[in-house]
């Protein structure tokens, strides 16, 4: 998981296997991990559970699934003339479409049911509880500040969380549906205005999990994506005392340039930047962007370069998103913007 | 020089100049069922081409990562409409146009019950669709996926005029599937042939019947969440905004109320077809008949208790959930039940292994993988991890692909003689087949696997590097082999027109009725209607197509110069009456212009239009009533082998009120949807309903209820004076009820603007107003049917031993007032209790 948008990893020699195409996806599905968003590379213990429970319905359809398509493809192509040994028939009916699914889908239901009622949670208290929003197209995250109770630390499109605790997600939505889903970690939840939903997720080690908006949200559902970063617990309390602070001083000339024109700009009307007039809500909070791994939820990598590009050209990059374009800044300008915004760590 | 013609000839020669369409422009006025149900089943499969060109767009575009080919706008247009094409414009009409053409031939009946109500939704199913197709030219294409979540789908995110042509357009295609629904329902119910007991019916017939039981139950949810969004974006009363008072998931609710039930209403007929085919192909009858009609039963009731499984993401306290997920599983044991039947049956049998043997071996492998995936989703643990991705589209494709389609293509080669008179040809038609089952398993098989690698439904792009690329690629090129499959598929339909061979009669020497008939049909099917003695009448009955055609059956003459067909008992088919059918005609071409003009009018924000369109379709729904009835009574007619049989105006339970009852069980699921909704929200959102909202003065309100109740009572009374033949009384009767049905109207009025907030104030005021609009138009059209109905007396056209028209108005009335004890209750009374 070193790699930020992942390689393609082992499932290459798998597609050369078109012959067998029955199995094909299957095949590829016990390479497991190939991709970084694979619901089988488990890095929590919900999606282990589910994980586990998949391996379950899979050999449990191979067998079953394989058994009945066997015998369709038997009876349709046995010789004539041998009569077959099953009576009326009734026999067939009744044990292969009554017997056998009441049997197995018991034994399945318990499971399911057993599963799913772990998973939404026991009494057991949450190490910390964080609100995510959903925005068109991107994620708003409130962290409960650690100093001033009833106030938040507000972040966007990453989340840091404690590794090996167990977190709570209270999410809901700004404008549409949208889904909240990191499959390393688990299940989906939706957000949905005028609601608020609640997930549990675990991360059992530290690392990075990309999560994306997994509910049809708009013109551009699929470049909402964003990242989960688990820290072991001493290193996220850190991360989080350092996190709610004012925004970095700019050092550079250039980056002091880079404020002014942030405010001439009028960037401040939709963003914020702690520690100083910007108050916008309508946007991403930029207090520590130059500390995240990427622009516009998972569109480009961060970068003093592709901020400037992100300014100039959103609308090609992520076109519909909610950003106004300057393609009228001049290279300077764009320069001195970037510079700032990416020193704000 | 005239040959010598056999009685068979001279019958259908006669029987011929009745029952013929005129030709040129003149065919737009054909009623026959044959006809109409080949226009369903031409227009469905066109709109499948133009279905199937959608989605190799979205194909082309997602072959490979970041790639740049469409736009996020037109794909997401793409999926919008590749959907909806598919659910409502191909696989639902294409279903019932072969319902609409293979029902009453295999019952044994001329034609179906209401032949110009299958015309007219010919005509509403067409015009929907095109309606629907022309936001291109409008550049204003649904682009809010065919499920329409709200709030995306509403004015404030989808500001165009796109959601709009969606809601109004699926829903004047609904219309058709409802009154097919209906139409199917009464004729399978009271036209099968004499001893078509209903234990004897065939088992496509069946599905076809728990089919529109659940067409009649199901779509009306989503009518009215459609009416209501349309009514939220126009006039902006809020039903699911949030911030007043609406909930986004009452959307989802009615949705996918009508969402599940769609996914069986779309695969049960297609158990029909196998339940036809496989007996026939293997020459054996099946095996398990009361099983699987009850397993159709079962599934068609279980259907209604799973709509929540594509909702398990939205936060439902799991307890509920677990109900859902049970539920899901236990639709999969009549499902189960039908394929070892099936399987059973090819077991005892000696299967032929040609074309639709293929397909239904196809069915076999791709609906047992789609079923098994079913199962793993309906676990809610598993769907929460694959909900919305692709190994849900992977999945849905299987059932829907596997369980339709290839039965669709296999009932398609089976019954296409009977369309053209010819066989098809077996070498291009293995290659269709195994194009099309290689192109599907490479396209679908693997995107199982490219959800499970994470990858969310609806996308129009993705980056590389998340392991998604080659998956895709793979599916891409899996989805060009089965375009070549469909591709092939219309090259083989256009060579066989033409160069088809000619097909025998019963090419498959199958058992079932509509064998019995010429290939291709006349359009009266038979030339008289054969007695039945067993379910597969063809193997019981030796010379059953020469008794048939030489008149041996009954309603033999075509002297009447009358369409007609035998009215039978429910269970028994015991022949009760002939029913007069109706001939050629424009009034349902004319009757659905006025439908669409109140659609196009409310699209365009042209109001007045689209009253105009409203009014002309009601005055036309008068006229089409005006003309149904006969002025002559023959009184009893000669139906042959000595059955003397009263026409069916003199059946107080004719097929008039056997139509309009469904079409009131159809109207009530509607209005329960409705209620379902205000009691939704009540429970859903908090201080729902605001109690400063609530109407706290209820005296005039319940001298409303009271005067309506009162109504009720004279129809009824007035009834009982018809019977007894005392028409004055009668009169009276009827002219009390509408002066107390107008009270109800004046005191609810007034009622209403004294206390009643603005409609667009909060969701509660919204659905006071909606409710008791309901009732008064309710009232409003209870009140023309009553003056109808004495216009009609006058005329002579009802009376004492003609009571039909005077029975169904009444039907209509009691509805209406037992409509309103439910929205008094509701709107008035219930919200007191706060």
């Amino acid at each position: 998981m070193n790699a930020l948008l992942g390689t393609p990893g082992k499932a290459v020699w798998v597609h050369r296997v078109t012959g067998i195409v029955m199995l094909l996806p299957f095949i590829a599905g016990l390479s497991g991990c190939d991709g970084i968003m694979s619901i089988l590379d488990v890095r929590g213990p919900m999606a282990e559970q589910i994980a586990r429970l998949w391996w379950v319905l899979f050999w449990g359809s191979v067998v079953l699934g394989g058994g009945t398509i066997a015998l369709v493809l038997y009876v349709v192509t046995r010789p004539h003339e041998r009569a077959p040994r099953i009576g009326s028939g009734m026999g067939v009916m009744i044990g292969g479409g009554v017997v056998l699914p009441v049997v197995t889908l018991w034994a399945l239901l318990i499971y399911g049911v057993s599963l799913g009622t772990r998973q939404v949670g026991g009494e057991e208290p949450p190490a910390l509880t964080i609100e995510v929003v959903g925005h068109r197209f991107w994620w708003e995250v409130r962290y409960p500040d650690p100093v001033e109770p009833d106030e938040y630390v507000v972040s966007a499109n990453e989340i840091h969380i404690p590794a090996g605790v167990p977190v709570d997600f209270f999410v809901s939505s700004a404008d549409v549906i949208h889904s909240f889903w990191v499959p390393n970690l688990g299940g989906k939840i939706d957000m949905i205005p005028g609601r608020v939903n609640q997930i549990r997720l675990q991360a059992n080690e530290p690392g990075v999990f990309r999560g994306q908006c997994a509910e049809y949200c708009g013109p551009q559902h699929a470049r909402m994506a964003f990242f989960v970063r688990a820290h072991p617990p001493e290193a996220f309390e850190e991360w989080l005392a350092a996190e709610r602070g004012e925004a970095e001083e700019p050092t550079s000339d250039l980056a002091v340039q880079g404020r002014e024109q942030f405010f001439q700009q009028a960037c401040m009307e939709c963003h914020t930047i702690r520690g100083t007039p910007a108050r916008g809500r309508a946007g991403p909070d930029l207090t520590r962007l130059g500390a995240r791994k990427t622009l516009g939820a998972g569109t480009l990598e961060m970068s003093e370069e592709n901020i400037a590009e992100w300014i100039a050209h959103n609308q090609q990059l992520k076109p519909g998103n909610r950003m106004l374009p300057y393609e009228h800044l001049d290279e300077e300008t764009l320069q001195a913007l970037s510079a700032y915004l990416e020193s704000l760590q | 020089m005239i040959e010598p013609r056999s009685t068979a000839d001279r019958l259908d020669a006669r029987f011929s100049i009745f029952w013929s369409a005129p030709s040129g422009l003149g065919q737009l006025s054909a009623v026959n069922h044959t006809s109409i149900g080949n226009r369903f089943i031409v227009t469905g499969f066109i709109f499948f081409l133009i279905g199937g060109l959608l989605a190799m767009l979205m194909r082309t575009q997602l072959a490979l990562p970041n790639n740049d080919f469409i736009d996020f706008q037109t794909y997401n247009e793409l999926f919008s409409m590749h959907g909806t094409t598919m659910m409502f414009l191909f696989a639902v009409p294409i279903l019932e146009g072969f319902a609409l053409y293979l029902v009453p031939k295999m019952i044994g009946a001329r034609d179906l019950i209401f032949p110009r109500l299958s015309a007219f939704g010919y005509w509403c199913y067409l015009f929907g669709g095109v309606l629907l197709y022309s936001s291109f030219f409008f550049g204003q294409v649904p682009d809010s996926g065919w499920f329409m979540y709200t709030p995306l789908s509403s004015r404030e995110f989808t500001p165009g005029k796109g959601s709009d042509f969606w809601l109004l357009g699926v829903t004047f295609v609904e219309i058709s599937a409802v009154t097919a629904a209906i139409e199917l329902i009464a004729s399978i119910l009271r036209t099968r042939a004499p001893g078509m007991t209903i234990v004897r019916m065939p088992l496509f017939v069946w599905a076809m019947l728990v089919v529109s039981f659940m067409i009649v139950f199901a779509f009306p949810p989503l009518i009215l969440g459609s009416i209501l969004l349309e009514i939220e974006r126009a006039f902006d009363l809020p039903f699911y905004a949030p911030e007043r008072g609406g909930d986004p998931l009452l959307w989802q609710h009615l949705f996918w109320l009508f969402g599940h039930p769609e996914v069986y209403i779309v695969f049960l007929p297609a158990t029909g077809f196998l339940s036809m085919l496989i007996p026939a192909l293997c020459g054996r009858p099946i095996v398990g008949y009361t099983w699987i009609v009850m397993a159709l039963i079962a599934t068609g009731f279980i259907s209604f208790g799973l709509w929540v499984h594509h909702m398990y993401a939205t936060g439902i306290p799991h307890l509920a959930l677990s109900f859902f997920s049970a539920a899901s599983l236990a639709v999969v044991i009549p499902t189960s039940i039908q394929i070892f039947a099936w399987i059973a049956t090819l077991w005892l049998g000696k299967p032929r292994l040609n074309v639709p043997m293929l397909f239904v071996i196809g069915f076999f492998v791709n609906f047992i993988i789609g079923g098994l995936t079913g199962i793993m989703i309906a676990l809610v643990p598993f769907d929460w991890q694959v909900h919305d991705t692709h190994f849900i589209v992977a999945h849905l494709h299987y059932v829907l692909i596997g369980g339709m389609l290839f039965p669709l293509l296999a009932a398609f080669y089976y019954w296409l003689p009977h369309f053209s008179g010819r066989m098809h040809s077996e070498s291009i038609g293995r290659l269709v087949f195994w194009l099309m089952f290689l192109g599907f398993n490479l396209t679908f098989l693997i995107m199982h696997f490219t959800g499970m690698q994470g990858m969310p439904r609806r996308v129009y792009t993705y980056t590389d590097g998340l392991g998604w690329d080659w998956p895709n690629l793979v599916s891409s090129v899996g989805g060009f082999v089965m375009s070549a499959a469909v591709g092939l598929l219309v090259v083989d339909l256009l060579l066989h027109f033409f160069y088809g061979r000619r097909a025998p009669r019963d090419p498959w020497k199958a058992g079932s009725l509509e064998w019995v008939t010429r290939l291709p049909p006349q359009p009266y099917n038979f030339i008289s209607i054969p007695e039945i003695k067993g379910r597969d009448p063809l193997w019981v009955q030796p010379n059953l197509v020469e008794h048939t055609e030489n008149g041996g059956g009954y309603l033999a003459d075509p002297a009447s110069g009358r369409r007609e067909t035998l009215g039978t008992s429910v269970l028994q088919a015991r022949p009760e009456e002939v029913i007069h059918l109706p001939t050629n005609t424009f009034l349902p071409l004319v009757s659905a212009s006025f439908v669409a003009m109140f659609f196009v009018g409310f699209l365009f924000e042209l109001y007045s239009v689209a009253a105009a369109g409203a009014l002309l379709a009601l005055a036309s729904g008068f006229f089409w009533a005006w003309r149904s009835g006969d002025l002559q009574d023959p009184g009893e007619v000669d139906a042959g082998h000595g059955l003397h049989l009263p026409m069916h105006h003199r059946n107080p339970t004719g097929p008039g009120w056997w139509g309009t009852l469904i079409a009131l069980f159809s109207n009530g699921a509607l209005y329960a949807s409705l209620l379902f909704g205000y009691y939704f929200l009540w429970t859903a959102v908090p201080d729902w309903p605001p109690s400063a909202y609530v109407i706290h003065d209820l005296r005039l309100p319940t001298l409303g209820l009271v005067s309506l109740l009162a109504s009720s009572v004279c129809v009824r009374w007035a009834i009982s004076r018809l019977q007894h033949a005392k028409l004055p009384q009668f009169r009276a009767g009827i002219v009390a009820a509408v002066l107390l049905a107008g009270g109800f109207l004046v005191a609810e009025f007034l009622a209403m603007r004294a206390y009643a907030v603005p409609a667009e104030a909060h969701a509660y005021s919204a659905l006071l107003h909606i409710i008791v609009g309901y009732q008064f138009v309710h009232v409003g059209v209870a009140i023309l049917a009553a003056v109808f109905v004495l216009v009609r007396v006058h005329f002579g056209y009802v009376g004492p031993q003609r009571q039909l028209g005077a029975r169904v108005m009444s039907l209509f009335w009691h509805y209406t007032v037992l409509a309103w004890v439910l929205g008094y209750t509701t709107v008035h009374l219930s919200a007191l209790t706060l």
